[in-house]
C-alpha cells in the first residue's frame, strides 16, 4: 500500500508540473502582459518600461522558473488588473465555490445512489424507466438553460427564491441544483449497472439464502461494493464542479473562482489565470489520487495490481 | 429563437402573471445592477478606466467645472469662477463652505495637492492622458488656485469637467489609493458606505451637500448598486424586483421589457460613435486595404442607413465624421459623405484589380448581428468577410501587438469628452491604435490640439476630417445607443454622455 501510494503521488506531482509550465508558456504565448498592464493610454514607451519592470523581457522558462519558486510559497504575484495579491483574491473566493461545490456533489449523491438502487432492484420495471427518464433529461438539458429556466420559475414567477449573490443559503440553492442536477445521471447509472451486477452475485444470493434482512443486504453487502466505481467518478465530478462552475457562478452571480475566472480570462489578468488553473489541477490531481486511494482501501486488491 | 431568447420571453411572460415588485421604493432606496463588460477593478477614480468608474465617481466626487449635460455648457462646481492668465494657466477662484464626506473643509489645499499627485507619472494614474497635460497647480490664497498646464491646452476644460475630480489632501495622503478604494471620501452627492470589490457598493445621501451644486441633491437615501456579470440575470433581478435599474440590456430586451407592466425600457443616443477601421498603413501587409480604390468601393458597399434602422434602432443615427457631431471641432462639412451605392462600389473594386472581389479577416466585438449585416453587403460587392468576435481586450491586443486586422467593426465613447482630440486625436495621431499613419494628418491634429485659438483648431479638424473621410481610413458607421430598463415608477431620465446620475433618479 505504501509503495503503491508513493508511485501515485509522485505521478500527481509530475501532472502538477506539466499543467503549470504549459498554462504559464501559453498564456505568456497568447497575450503580451505588458500591454495589458500598460492599459488604454499607453504609448509604446510606457510598454517598454512595464516590460522591462516585471521582466517580460526575460526568456519565458527563466519566468517560469521565478513564478513557479514564489508559487510554491504561496505567492501567486499580483493582479495585473486588480492591483491586489492573487492568493488574497483567491481566499476571499474560494469559500463560495467550495460551498457550491460541496452542496452540488452531495446533493448529485443524495439523488443518485438512492435512484440508482432503487432502480436495479427491479431493472426495466415503471420505477427503472423513471429514473432513466430524469438520467436522460439531466444529460440533455444545457446547464446554463436549465439555471435560468430554474431562476424564471423559482426566481420571478413563484419569488421562492433569491436570484443572485451569495449572502445567505437561500442563495446557494438553485445553483446547487443547477450544478448538482448535471453529475446525477452518471453518477446514478454508474450505481444501477453496478447493483445490478452485484446482486446477481453468489454472495448475495448467499446472503439472502441465509435469511438476512433485504435492506441488509442491499445496504451492507451489495452497495459497499457497487459503489467503489461511484466513488471514483464521484471525485472526478467534484473536481470539475469546482472548475466548471464558471457558468452557474456567472448566472447566479456568485463571486467564486469560476466567476473570477472568466473575468481573468476577459482581461488576460495572466496571474490570476495561471494560478486559477494549478489551483483546479491541483483540486483534481487530489481528488482523482484520494479517490485511487480510497478504492485500495475499499478494494485491497486494487493496491496489489 | 435561442434557447437564450427564449428564455427571456419566459421570464417577462413570469413577470407578467405577478406583477410588479420594485427593490428600492419602499425604503427609499435605489437598487441597480451594472457589470456586463467587467467588474470595476478599483473605484478610486484615478485608478480605472471604466465607463461605470466614471458613473461611480459622479456619486462621490466634485470637479472644479461642471459641465452641463444637456447643453454642454461649462458652469461652476468647486470653482465659482476663471479667468485665464496666460496662454498655458487659467486661475480658479473656489466655493468656500463646502466639505468632504469625512468633515474636511474643501479649500486650495485639497485642489493643488490632487492636481500635483495626479500629474506625476510615478504615481501611476491609470488614463495618463487625463492628467499628462498638466505642469503643476500653485496656492494664491485659501480659495483660489492657478493651473499651469505644459503647453496650451484648449481640452483642459473638458478633463476639469470630467475625470479630473477633487480628493481630499489630508486623507489621500494618509490612505493612498488603496484606502481610497476601500473607503472612498469626496464632496459629492453620495457618502460610499462599504466596497466590496466586484460584488456591491453601497452609497448614503450627502445630507451636507447643501451648497447649491448643479448636480443637485440626492433624491433617495440610498444607493445600493450591484455588480451582476450576466445580463440575462440582470433582466430576471428586474422583474422579480431584485434590482430597479439597468443599463447593460440588448435591443431584444428593450422590446420585451417595455412591454411589461410597471417597467420601462427606452434606448437613448450617446456620443459612442461606432466605425469600421480599416488597415490602410498596412500594419498587417493585407494588400487590398491599403489600396484607395478598395477601401472607398468598402464604404460605398455598406448600406449604414438601413443597419442603423433595422438593427441598432433608436435614435441612433448615420454618422459620417470620424468623430461625433456635437464635439468641438468635428465639421460635418468637412467630411467626404460616401453614400450607398454598390454599383458604383463594384466599379471601383475593379478598376482596384479586384473584379471578383477578395477574402478579408473581420474582426469585432460587438454583436454578430451587427457584423453580419455589414457582411452580407460586402458579399454584394463581391467581398467576403470572415468574422472574428473577441473579446474587447483580446482584440484590442491583437490589434496593438499583431495588426493584424485588416477590418474592425469597434467604437470609441471619448471617455464623454465633447471635444475632436478625444477621438479623431486618439486615432490619427501615430499612436498604438492608429492605422492610418498619415503624417500630415497627425500634423493637422496636433496644430488643433494644441492651439488657443478656437478658429485654428477648428480650421485644423476640418483639415483633418476631410482627408480621413476622403481617404477612407475609417468608415465612421453610427452613434451607438444605450438600452436601459428600470422600474416604471422611478423618475429616470438618460444623458448624450452615457453617464447616468444616479442620485437623482427618485422615485414618483
Amino acid at each position: 500500500m505504501l509503495a503503491y501510494t508513493l508511485k501515485r503521488s509522485l505521478v500527481a506531482l509530475m501532472i502538477l508540473i506539466v499543467v503549470s509550465a504549459l498554462t504559464f508558456s501559453l498564456s505568456h504565448l497568447a497575450t503580451d502582459p505588458a500591454l495589458t498592464i500598460a492599459g488604454e493610454n499607453a504609448n509604446q514607451e510606457d510598454i517598454e518600461a512595464i516590460r522591462k519592470m516585471y521582466g517580460f523581457d526575460r526568456p519565458v522558462h527563466v519566468q517560469y522558473i521565478s513564478w513557479a519558486t514564489r508559487a510554491l510559497a504561496g505567492d501567486f504575484g499580483v493582479s495585473y488588473h486588480y492591483r491586489e495579491p492573487v492568493s488574497d483574491m483567491i481566499a476571499g473566493r474560494i469559500g463560495t465555490t467550495m460551498t457550491l461545490g460541496c452542496s452540488a456533489i452531495l446533493f448529485a449523491l443524495i439523488i443518485s445512489i438512492p435512484l440508482g438502487t432503487v432502480a436495479a432492484i427491479r431493472p426495466n420495471s415503471f420505477i427503472d424507466r423513471v429514473a432513466l427518464f430524469f438520467a436522460v433529461i439531466g444529460q440533455a438539458l444545457p446547464t446554463f438553460w436549465f439555471a435560468l429556466m430554474m431562476i424564471i420559475v423559482l426566481g420571478v414567477w413563484w419569488r421562492w427564491l433569491p436570484i443572485s449573490g451569495n449572502t445567505s443559503w437561500q442563495h446557494f440553492v438553485m445553483p446547487t441544483i443547477a450544478l448538482g442536477y448535471y453529475a446525477t445521471p452518471a453518477l446514478m447509472r454508474l450505481t444501477r449497472a453496478g447493483m445490478i451486477e452485484v446482486l446477481a452475485s453468489d454472495y448475495i444470493r448467499t446472503a439472502r439464502a441465509k435469511g438476512l434482512r433485504p435492506w441488509k443486504v442491499l445496504f451492507k453487502h451489495a452497495l459497499r461494493n457497487a459503489i467503489i466505481p461511484v466513488v471514483s467518478l464521484a471525485a472526478v465530478w467534484f473536481g470539475f464542479m469546482l472548475g466548471g462552475s464558471i457558468v452557474i457562478e456567472t448566472i447566479f452571480n456568485l463571486k467564486g473562482i469560476g466567476w473570477l475566472s472568466y473575468d481573468a480570462l476577459l482581461r488576460s489578468d495572466l496571474p490570476v489565470v495561471q494560478a486559477i488553473v494549478l489551483i483546479f489541477a491541483s483540486f483534481y490531481v487530489v481528488l482523482t489520487l484520494v479517490a485511487d486511494l480510497l478504492n485500495a482501501y475499499l478494494d485491497p486488491r486494487i493496491s496489489v495490481r | 429563437m435561442t434557447l437564450k431568447k427564449l428564455a427571456l420571453v419566459a421570464a417577462t411572460a413570469a413577470a407578467l402573471a405577478t406583477g410588479p415588485a420594485y427593490a428600492g421604493k419602499s425604503d427609499d432606496s435605489l437598487v441597480v445592477a451594472w457589470g456586463a463588460t467587467g467588474a470595476l477593478e478599483n473605484v478610486d477614480n484615478y485608478f480605472n478606466s471604466a465607463r461605470v468608474g466614471i458613473w461611480f465617481s459622479r456619486m462621490v466626487w466634485d470637479q472644479l467645472v461642471y459641465r452641463d449635460p444637456a447643453t454642454f455648457e461649462y458652469k461652476p462646481l468647486l470653482a465659482t469662477s476663471w479667468e485665464q492668465t496666460s496662454p498655458t494657466s487659467w486661475r480658479f477662484k473656489l466655493r468656500e463652505g463646502v466639505k468632504f464626506h469625512n468633515g474636511e473643509p474643501f479649500d486650495a489645499d485639497d485642489v493643488v495637492y490632487t492636481l500635483n499627485w495626479i500629474s506625476k507619472p510615478e504615481n501611476g494614474v491609470k488614463v495618463q492622458t487625463n492628467v499628462n497635460w498638466i505642469d503643476k497647480a500653485e496656492k494664491v490664497d485659501q480659495y483660489t488656485v492657478d493651473v499651469h498646464m505644459k503647453k496650451p491646452f484648449p481640452q483642459a476644460f473638458e478633463f476639469l469637467s470630467g475625470p479630473i475630480t477633487i480628493y481630499p489632501n489630508e486623507y489621500y495622503a494618509k490612505v493612498g489609493p488603496e484606502g481610497m478604494h476601500k473607503a472612498p471620501v469626496g464632496t459629492g452627492p453620495m457618502k460610499v458606505v462599504s466596497v466590496k470589490t466586484a460584488e456591491e457598493y453601497v452609497f448614503a445621501r450627502n445630507d451636507d451637500y447643501t451648497w447649491g451644486s448643479p448636480k443637485g441633491k440626492a433624491q433617495t437615501k440610498k444607493i445600493v448598486v450591484r455588480e451582476i456579470a450576466d445580463v440575462q440575470t440582470q433582466v430576471a433581478e428586474l422583474l422579480a424586483g431584485g434590482i430597479d435599474w439597468t443599463a447593460d440590456i440588448s435591443v431584444d430586451h428593450v422590446e420585451q421589457i417595455g412591454g411589461v407592466p410597471g417597467f420601462k425600457a427606452l434606448q437613448s443616443g450617446t456620443m459612442r460613435t461606432g466605425y469600421i477601421g480599416l488597415d490602410a498603413a498596412g500594419k498587417g501587409n493585407f494588400e487590398p486595404t491599403k489600396n484607395l480604390k478598395v477601401r472607398q468601393a468598402m464604404a460605398m458597399a455598406i448600406d449604414r442607413e438601413s443597419l442603423v434602422k433595422n438593427l441598432i434602432k433608436g435614435d441612433a443615427r448615420v454618422i459620417h465624421t470620424p468623430c461625433y457631431p456635437t464635439q468641438f471641432g468635428c465639421d460635418q462639412n468637412a467630411a467626404v459623405k460616401w453614400e450607398f451605392n454598390p454599383e458604383k462600389a463594384k466599379q471601383l473594386l475593379a478598376e482596384a484589380g479586384y473584379p471578383n472581389g477578395f477574402e478579408i479577416d473581420f474582426y469585432t466585438y460587438r454583436p454578430a448581428d451587427w457584423a453580419e449585416a455589414v457582411m452580407g453587403d460586402l458579399a454584394k460587392v463581391g467581398i467576403k468577410a470572415k468574422l472574428t468576435r473577441l473579446p474587447y481586450f483580446a482584440l484590442r491586443d491583437k490589434q496593438r501587438n499583431e495588426g493584424t486586422t485588416p477590418m474592425f467593426l469597434m467604437d470609441w465613447g471619448s471617455f464623454s469628452m465633447n471635444d475632436a482630440s478625444a477621438i479623431t486625436s486618439h486615432f490619427f495621431k501615430k499612436g498604438a491604435d492608429d492605422f492610418a499613419m498619415d503624417d500630415e494628418v497627425a500634423a493637422w491634429l496636433e496644430t488643433a490640439d494644441t492651439s488657443t485659438d478656437p478658429a485654428v483648431r477648428k480650421e485644423n479638424y476640418a483639415k483633418a476630417i476631410k482627408k480621413i473621410t476622403e481617404q477612407v481610413y475609417w468608415i465612421p458607421m453610427f452613434n451607438h445607443v444605450r438600452n436601459y430598463a428600470f422600474a416604471e415608477a422611478l423618475d429616470f431620465t438618460a444623458y448624450e454622455d452615457e453617464i447616468p446620475r444616479l442620485w437623482q433618479y427618485g422615485w414618483k
